[in-house]
């Protein structure tokens, strides 16, 4: 057991293409720490660093009490599962889950316990002789999982090990794989650009974009306080909504407003926002935060909105609505009955709104 | 496949693959009849009346045991043999290594060093046959196997490095990286997880190289002189035309039974042949 610190990690390829910028983390014993981030945000070569597959360009991996930076993957006592699974198509499932403890030179009877021990707990055992190309991909991804955890090691890597399974499965996977993670008790880092998967798998959650970490916290804790807008837009489903508004102080108090509406500025957030006065800023509210008014909201926080996509998903319907010249999408009960051109009006939860920087994109 | 009525599949299809097959089988049977065709049918004129070019109604043998108790015909078999295997395994061995480093390593002028390995076999023989016959005078090898066996792998280990980096190039990076996380060297996960996987792409390798140095004429033409050096292919079309006398009953046999290896080789390794060619690696 063991935990991972990442120092000043920094990673150039060919002297001009800076992928990962100064990356400081600290993943705990035991804890379940996912990186997530769109596409080419340098989650996957931290994650690499640390496996020992991608050299260190600067700064410090720690595993345990141990720098890292020049140890052969084989010496980080590490596992790693793959996207593609990677399993090695010559060799059978029980081959495939031994070759680490054989190339370790573990003797057969231990090697056989543990294998066995493996499948058991993730229901391949029946499959054992056969060849992966035999499998189909969920058993293809218990396999590599097996694999991995037969060594017993101090880290377990992912690397989007759930993206080539289909929608119905990679949830069922992402239960099986939080079980796991209980029952096993090791230190996980685990990359996806999934932000459901990082939601619920995550203890903690690192967001990253272009090499950069953004936030670093627990799941709800970046939901609710998303540190920048980047923070905000990537995480919830569907993403949240921003316009620009202009901020105004005067003898009816704080205002934030736009062509398509003029909101109160909720007491709480006053005296944040109160230095903006005269200037522009970028409201933030999540779809799930907006409801069509009923006459018990306050009216500060009304606005009107015509409704020109309706999509009906069973337990929510989201509408996209045209709010001024913004689109907006809300998420309403299913019961509200709404139709395209309907003139609706909608009411945001006062204490569920953000504010960013127009040029910083800091949450204010 | 073709679809819609029978006699498409027949005009677009059978027919003209039969046409094709007939037109490439033609030598090896123009081969065999000649070689079994006794000596008056052979030199008959062709506007004699019985002449009868594709058929005998004689067979013989006698070419055949002429072939292998008169000439050094088995001599020349053991030499050519000898000369392929080890050729082919010196051959095989460099462009294994040079073909994974090619492919896998990242190292400076990697890029360069391919695209020179592969000029050098854009060479044609018929030009690099001049300079090498002066090295293999220096080195005195001239006249012995070993003048063959150096020189093959100027041509065949390109050859197989080119074939084997397209193949190991098609083989998961992650494969490999997690053998090495799972705790095995580059050379253990070489050995255990890559060459297994492109076991079709090294056979094809082989087989290829094997062909190559067991047809190979010019090299063996210059730098073998005595009758009991040759190879096959040297031997049979030297020994055995003398002057403008062709003995083509002899030449024919000694064809045939020179194309038997390799034919059986191909037809032994033909699924792993053509999966090697076609390269497809399934995860």
């Amino acid at each position: 057991m063991a935990r991972v610190l990442i120092r000043n990690l920094n990673k150039f390829y060919d002297k001009d293409v800076h992928a990962v910028k100064d990356v400081n983390l600290e993943i705990r014993d035991k804890e379940f720490m996912v990186l997530v981030g769109p596409s080419g945000c340098g989650k996957t070569t931290t994650l690499r660093m640390v496996a020992g597959l991608e050299s260190i360009s600067s700064g410090q991996v720690l595993i345990g009490d141990t720098v890292v930076n020049e140890l052969p993957p084989m010496d980080r006592d590490i596992a790693m599962v793959f996207q593609n699974y990677a399993l090695y198509p010559h060799m059978s499932v029980y081959d495939n889950m031994a070759f680490g403890l054989k190339m370790r030179g573990m003797d057969r009877g231990e090697i056989a316990k543990r294998v066995q021990d493996a499948a058991d707990i993730l229901g391949i055992g029946e499959y054992l002789k056969r060849k992966p190309r035999q499998l189909s991909g969920g058993q293809r991804q218990r396999v590599a999982l097996g694999r991995a955890i037969v060594r017993h090691p101090q880290v377990f890597l992912f690397d989007e090990p759930l993206s080539n399974l289909d929608a119905k499965l990679r949830v069922q996977m992402r239960v099986e794989l939080k079980k796991l993670h209980t029952r096993l008790n090791t230190t996980a880092i685990y990359v996806t650009h999934d932000q459901v998967e990082a939601m619920t798998l995550g203890d903690r959650v690192v967001v990253m974009r272009g090499g950069v970490v953004q936030q670093v916290g627990e799941p709800l804790e970046l939901y609710n306080s998303p540190v920048n807008r980047f923070v905000a837009g990537f995480l919830g489903s569907p993403a949240m909504n921003f316009a620009p508004v202009a901020v105004r102080d005067d003898d009816r108090g704080l205002r934030a407003d736009n062509r398509g509406f003029a909101i109160e500025v909720p007491a709480e957030i006053g005296p944040r926002l109160r230095p903006y006065a005269g200037r522009d800023v970028i409201l933030g509210v999540r779809p799930q935060d907006m409801q069509v008014a009923n006459g018990s909201h306050p009216p500060g926080l009304c606005f009107d909105a015509m409704v020109e996509v309706v999509e009906r998903l069973g337990a929510e319907t989201l509408l996209d609505l045209q709010v001024g010249d913004q689109t907006m999408v809300a998420s309403v009960e299913p019961t509200v009955g709404a139709k395209r051109g309907d003139k609706l009006r909608f009411a945001m939860r006062p204490e569920r709104l953000h504010f960013f920087d127009t040029t910083s994109e800091a949450a204010i | 496949m073709i679809e819609g009525a029978k006699w498409r599949r027949w005009v677009y299809f059978y027919i003209p693959l039969g046409v094709f097959v007939l037109w490439l089988l033609f030598p090896f049977y123009w081969m065999l009849v000649t070689s079994v065709r006794p000596d008056r049918e052979l030199y008959r004129p062709w506007m004699a009346p019985n002449y009868a070019p594709f058929w005998t109604a004689h067979p013989t043998l006698v070419h055949i045991t002429d072939l292998l108790t008169e000439t050094l015909f088995i001599r020349w078999m053991a030499n050519t043999l000898f000369i392929a295997i080890l050729s082919t395994v010196i051959s095989l061995f460099c462009g294994l290594l040079a073909g994974y480093a090619l492919s896998r390593l990242k190292f400076r002028f990697a890029g360069t060093l391919g695209t020179g390995i592969f000029i050098t076999y854009l060479v044609p023989q018929t030009l690099l046959f001049i300079p090498l016959a002066d090295i293999i005078r220096d080195f005195q090898l001239g006249d012995t196997p070993w003048a063959l066996i150096l020189t093959y792998p100027t041509f065949l280990i390109p050859f197989c490095t080119w074939l084997l980096m397209g193949y190991f190039k098609a083989i998961p990076r992650e494969l490999e990286e997690c053998a090495r996380i799972d705790g095995a060297t580059r050379w253990k996960a070489m050995l255990y997880i890559i060459f297994p996987i492109a076991l079709p792409g090294i056979l094809s390798a082989g087989i290829f190289a094997f062909t190559l140095s067991w047809n190979e004429f010019i090299y063996a033409l210059v730098f073998l002189s005595s009758a009991e050096q040759k190879t096959v292919s040297v031997g049979v079309t030297s020994e055995l035309v003398r002057g403008d006398v062709f003995f083509w009953g002899q030449l024919m046999a000694g064809a045939l039974l020179g194309s038997i290896p390799v034919a059986f080789i191909y037809s032994f390794f033909v699924e792993h042949y053509v999966a090697g060619l076609t390269g497809s690696v399934k995860g």
